[in-house]
């Protein structure tokens, strides 16, 4: 059907978008000359605030949902500067649109929605600009650890994150009621589950995965696996740390016994699947919420939150998802761009963000009585800030992306993919990922190892 | 192929027939699907079977709401791609007449070089060249402007090799011995002798030149970040992947009903111009 082929076209997008950030990184390693950004105002905290009083004119690309609400709030507060806001796409669309005028060296927005997987790939090449110029890394203790780590590359600060997606388990409690299932605090018991749903009736499924690298890799940062690690131009890739494997174990029996749906994630049929109960759970980040209540009319009602099961029974979890707000070399007047940035993320734009469904990744509103104990209609009256807010709390630490995540995101189904296809024990299709990303990340000029 | 005559009443033959029975079902039900889902809300096209009417009949109210979603940005789309295919399309036709007239008809050095060029340039698809034409755009400032999609479709090697075949054939040379003789100038012979001749292979070339205009998609998405200048292809797909990830808002229904909006006209102009496309199709197989 149609997501296949799309799925077809977003793979080629981002093979070319691939091959531009490889021509990009040699550039950068040519020596960094300067990207379009001239005689720059002295970097301090108070050129940001003196910027924003001057105004000027600056261009924004997002597709988060409130940016709209979030850049009128903004005019209206400093009426001096004027912000052209862009959709130029959702993700992928947007990073190869993104690198390809990062490559020819012009026509960047100022300020870009980047996700904390996709960061480094930009960050890392000198395509954005390091905040701590502008003080932005005393905001430390404002954001949750995980998120904190995710908007940092190398020793430097490339954005404010925006939002975060601390892993939880979202599940149809209508479904579970009816086959008489517990919810599931560890993985042992979640395949136990899975097994007993799929026997009580063939047509529902504990989840869906047709190998998606966000989710998988989400999955492994939860078991605790570190596959990739960046120092330099060095890159390490180890697919089959004990981390992954324990998770390969678990994941393992669902997807060779044919427990989990073969649905595409964000389909018209997964939403549909969501719906009517075909789908029993999904392991996602807290800003799920959001999507179901808006877009899974069906389930209202029938679906509530707990906290991720785990290896041990101890609570642990990932981020799965979320994004950071940067600012980018080419942008001619930097310290607009990032006193931007710092309103959208750390001033006034939390609140209209929060408002459109969004989870927060700032501690001050993740404490916040009203949003913690807020109850939810949809979730049958559940508490989920409770559980999701902790979920925010427990995340390992120390995980990294590639600083090529997007090419490896993209030829996952080609290697791993087949696997699930197959309904075949996934180790050997996660050493043929390494494999293929060892390649690539010497052939773009990393020394890469697995 | 062979020059004898076909008999005028050829036998039927039941298996032919019922393969092209079985061709008709596969290319209609995809059309079916996407005008059945367009009747349907977003909640009735996650709940209803594919290939029949849902519980409301939505049509309209898809219809209104396409057109009028984002501030009608849809209705700009429209226009930004009636843009493209009028002026990528038609000027990618008028060249492609002219200079495969000319090489036709015209004896002179590198002519043989030219074709050699011209088949390379058939098989190189513009998706390969899309990155490079980026780049060289923007070198030009010419990306995100209208310039970025109409200057590469002017281009059309396969319309421009179509037409050399046709007017080898279609324009006798006596014809233009006589016109010279006659006392009228290269141009004018052009423009009134050879372009009626050539009338059904022009039509042939421009639809499908209109064809590939209007479904450009990969060089639209490189060259323009700006919505506003987004033709239908890359401004549906955009509306599709909202769909995705942190925030995502479906819209499947608009999707849907954008997607039969955007193929309406094309399938009104295959179905007025199908008389010249066929015959221009044979151009070239027959050797009179």
């Amino acid at each position: 059907m149609k997501t296949t082929h799309r799925r077809g076209l977003r793979r080629l997008v981002v093979a070319t978008a691939a091959v531009t950030a490889a021509s990009l990184l040699l550039a950068a390693c040519g020596g960094s000359d300067d990207s379009g950004g001239g005689d720059q105002p002295q970097a301090s905290p108070d050129a940001v605030n003196a910027a924003l009083e001057k105004g000027g004119t600056i261009t924004y690309w997002s597709w988060t949902p409130s940016a709209e609400a979030q850049v009128k709030a903004f005019e209206k507060e400093y009426p001096n500067v004027k912000v052209n806001y862009v959709n130029a796409g959702t993700g992928n669309d947007q990073y190869t649109k993104l690198q390809n005028v990062i490559k020819a060296g012009s026509g960047a927005p100022d300020v870009a929605q980047i996700e904390y997987q996709a960061l480094p790939q930009f960050a890392l090449p000198g395509s954005l600009v390091d905040l701590r110029q502008y003080g932005f890394d005393t905001f430390a203790s404002a954001y949750t650890p995980s998120t904190w780590t995710a908007v940092h590359a190398g020793d430097g600060l490339f954005g404010l994150p925006q939002d975060s997606g601390p892993m939880a388990l979202f599940y149809n409690k209508e479904v579970f009621d009816k086959y008489g299932i517990a919810i599931p605090k560890t993985w042992d018991e979640y395949v136990a589950a899975a097994k007993k749903l799929h026997a009580a009736d063939p047509k529902k499924f504990i989840t869906n995965d047709t190998g998606d690298a966000g989710f998988a890799t989400s999955m492994i940062w939860q078991a605790g696996g570190k596959p990739f690690s960046t120092n330099g131009k060095a890159v390490t890739i180890n697919l089959a740390d004990a981390g992954t494997q324990k998770w390969t174990g678990v994941w393992n029996q669902l997807v060779t016994g044919g427990l989990v749906a073969s649905i595409p994630g964000w389909s018209d049929e997964w939403f549909k699947a969501l719906g009517d109960g075909t789908i029993a759970t999904l392991a996602i980040g807290a800003w799920m919420p959001g999507v179901l209540e808006s877009s899974v009319k069906g389930g209202t009602g029938k679906w509530r939150v707990a906290p991720l099961p785990t290896y041990d029974g101890q609570p642990a979890t990932a981020e799965n998802g979320g994004s950071t707000q940067s600012v980018l070399k080419q942008s001619a007047n930097p310290a607009l761009a990032a006193g931007f940035v710092r309103w959208l993320n750390h001033d006034g734009g939390v609140k209209p963000f929060l408002e459109s469904g969004g989870f927060p990744s700032t501690t001050a509103d993740l404490k916040d009585p009203a949003f913690v104990d807020k109850k939810s209609p949809y979730f049958g009256g559940q508490q989920i800030n409770q559980v999701l807010t902790g979920a925010a709390g427990s995340v390992v630490k120390d995980w990294s992306y590639l600083p090529f995540q997007l090419y490896a995101n993209s030829i996952f189904g080609d290697t791993v993919g087949k696997a699930y296809q197959s309904k075949s024990d996934l180790n050997p299709g996660l050493k043929a990922w390494q494999d293929a990303l060892v390649s690539y990340g010497n052939q773009q000029g990393f020394q890469t190892n697995g | 192929m062979s020059t004898t005559t076909s008999p005028l009443r050829p036998r039927r033959s039941p298996l032919l027939t019922g393969l092209m029975l079985l061709y008709l079902v596969y290319t209609l039900v995809p059309l079916l699907w996407l005008f059945l889902s367009a009747t349907k809300t977003q909640d009735d096209l996650l709940s209803s079977p594919g290939l029949w009417f849902g519980k409301s009949f939505a049509l309209f109210g898809n219809i209104s709401d396409t057109l009028t979603y984002n501030d009608g940005i849809f209705l700009r789309w429209l226009g930004n791609t009636l843009l493209y295919v009028v002026v990528g399309a038609g000027g990618a036709t008028l060249l492609a007449t002219a200079a495969g007239y000319g090489l036709a008809k015209y004896r002179f050095a590198g002519r043989r070089a030219v074709f050699a060029v011209l088949l390379g340039a058939v098989a190189v698809p513009g998706t390969a060249l899309a990155v490079p034409t980026f780049l060289m755009f923007s070198n030009l400032g010419l990306t995100n402007t209208v310039w970025a999609i109409i200057i590469p479709s002017l281009v059309s090697p396969f319309g421009l090799y179509l037409m050399w075949v046709y007017a080898t054939d279609a324009v006798p040379h006596d014809l233009l011995e006589a016109a010279r003789i006659d006392g009228a100038g290269e141009i004018r012979i052009f423009f009134t002798v050879a372009l009626r001749l050539l009338a059904p292979g022009i039509v042939t070339v421009l639809l499908f030149a209109v064809v590939s205009t209007w479904n450009n998609y990969f060089l639209p998405l490189i060259m323009l970040s700006k919505p506003n200048l987004y033709p239908l292809t890359v401004g549906l797909t955009q509306w599709s992947n909202q769909a995705t990830g942190v925030g995502a808002r479906p819209i499947y229904n608009l999707v849907i009903t954008g997607s039969l909006l955007t193929i309406v006209p094309l399938v009104v102009a295959f179905l007025l111009l199908q008389r010249f496309w066929q015959s221009g199709l044979s151009a070239g197989s027959v050797k009179q």
